[in-house]
């Protein structure tokens, strides 16, 4: 029975492996160098809602981005990964436990750079599949012309939720308010930027100057699904180490378990010059680009199946 | 029996408000960096209301505690329809509403499964094949409808049912309950 479900995948893994080639192209004419670094790591950072596997008394990690920092610090170019990543019990249409993540960071860039880069990279990725400008989707299509629409979190809220963005924080619904009020209404035939959350909601993202209540990062979505999401890099140590506390304080709170703080990463961090970094989900991107409806048809096993 | 968040999918019977619910549509969804939600349409199994509700990772359910138990039918007084346990002899009830189409098919002495909720009966369901009698059938002549072969026929339920036009008053034949439809005549 699985298999022949497998069976059925085979247009669309031929598609997604064009895909990669072309991701790679991408990078590596840009001058990216890419790297592995280990799945398997002692300290993932502390996060309020992602909860790591537990691999052999270590972890199996849930992005590469401490490891990747640690390059940065000691003066590596910008760098790229294409890897597998793991967060325990996400299980959805557009989740799961394990999936292919594509990161990218550029020392001296900040997200404004990253939201022009994303869209270099979507229309470099269609043209060499043999899309123009248009990506067909879900009985429409997604139009590419640039710029792309870029949207703060606040107007998001102000425009499309029953209740603003600080009554939200106040009663604690922030995030059934985004996915259930806002995210129904990204899905329009336009990519989006949607940008400037909240200091709180942004883990490992710097402080915006102007708005030092918002942290600078965004997230991509394309035909409703939350593609990418991009920091400008927090790289004090003394904020970041602070924040992982945080993060810990709330994981025991919550009846789940803290994580050690990784020294060699707060260490790397002080030297680590400013620069903007990213996170793509590339399973999420093959659903676009084949047009499915769920994460499983693009994927060769899903856990049900094994 | 205690589920938490993420045991929640289509077709999971828990308990809210001392009340069983079926989860008839159910969605995972995280918003980025944000935490875990849990959407679900859910279905009264008593009275059939529908709403939804967004749960969180925190969030534990009680098992509906329902089960299916074999019962004989024996006669309807007012609006109630009433089984007998085969094994305790036991009687219980089921009300018109509650009986929904079940009422259509249903003879005295014919076996159907009633589902209970902490033992109290809350909704049936037949064979999916049933034999039943017609009732009364005007005799047919060719020609007499536009509807072409079939016509209306009365079973011993007061059902009332599109048959081919050789059935006659007397005659079996078997319905298919999930339908409601005719299927075949039935030769004693």
């Amino acid at each position: 029975m699985s298999d022949w479900r497998a069976a059925r995948k085979i247009v669309a893994l031929q598609r997604r492996a064009l895909m990669l080639e072309a991701v790679r192209r991408f990078f590596s004419r840009r001058g990216y160098l890419e790297v592995e670094t280990p799945n398997r790591i002692p300290a993932p950072a502390p996060e309020h809602h992602v909860d790591a596997v537990a691999c052999g008394g270590w972890y199996l990690h849930t992005s590469p981005e401490l490891a990747m920092k640690r390059l940065l610090a000691v003066g590596f170019p910008p760098l790229f990964q294409i890897c597998k990543c793991y967060r325990d019990a996400e299980r959805g249409d557009r989740h799961l436990p394990e999936f292919s993540m594509l990161e990218w960071y550029r020392p001296g860039a900040d997200y404004r750079f990253l939201m022009t880069e994303c869209e270099e990279l979507i229309c470099f990725v269609a043209s060499e599949l043999g899309l123009g400008f248009s990506i067909p989707f879900r009985g429409g299509a997604i139009d590419l012309g640039r710029p792309w629409p870029v949207l703060t979190v606040r107007e998001a809220f102000a425009r499309f939720a029953s209740l603003s963005l600080d009554e939200a924080l106040c009663r604690d619904v922030f995030d059934e308010t985004l996915a259930l009020e806002i995210e129904p209404h990204l899905s329009g035939n336009r990519p989006l930027f949607l940008c400037d959350y909240p200091l709180a909601l942004g883990s490992l993202a710097r402080s915006k100057a102007e708005d030092p209540s918002v942290a600078e990062r965004f997230e991509l979505y394309l035909g409703g699904l939350e593609i990418a999401n991009a920091f400008s890099e927090l790289i004090d140590a003394v904020e970041q180490r602070r924040r992982f506390a945080e993060a810990n304080d709330f994981r025991v709170r919550t009846g789940r378990n803290a994580y050690a703080l990784s020294e060699p990463f707060l260490q790397a961090l002080a030297e680590m010059p400013a620069s903007a970094g990213i996170a793509l989900g590339i399973d999420r991107l093959a659903m676009i680009f084949t047009d499915s409806h769920s994460i499983d048809d693009v994927v060769c096993f899903v856990p049900e199946d094994l | 029996m205690l589920y938490t968040a993420s045991d929640l999918k289509k077709g999971l019977r828990i308990k809210i408000d001392n009340e069983p619910y079926v989860i008839t549509e159910f969605n995972f969804v995280k918003p980025g960096k944000g935490q875990a939600l849990y959407h679900c349409k859910l279905k009264n199994m008593i009275n059939g209301n529908q709403f939804s509700r967004t749960f969180r990772s925190v969030d534990n359910f009680e098992a509906a505690d329902l089960q299916h138990k074999k019962m004989q039918y024996l006669y309807k007084e007012d609006d109630k329809y009433y089984f007998m346990d085969n094994e305790s002899y036991e009687q219980v009830f089921l009300t018109e509403e509650q009986m929904g189409d079940a009422k259509n098919f249903l003879i005295e002495n014919v076996e159907a499964e009633i589902l209970l909720f902490e033992d109290r009966p809350i909704d049936i369901s037949l064979p999916n094949f049933v034999d039943l009698v017609v009732a009364q059938a005007e005799p047919w002549a060719r020609g007499d409808s536009v509807t072409g072969n079939t016509k209306p026929v009365t079973l011993e339920t007061g059902y009332k049912i599109l048959v081919p036009t050789f059935i006659e008053e007397g005659q079996k034949i078997r319905v298919d309950t999930r339908t409601g439809e005719y299927l075949t005549r039935v030769k004693d």
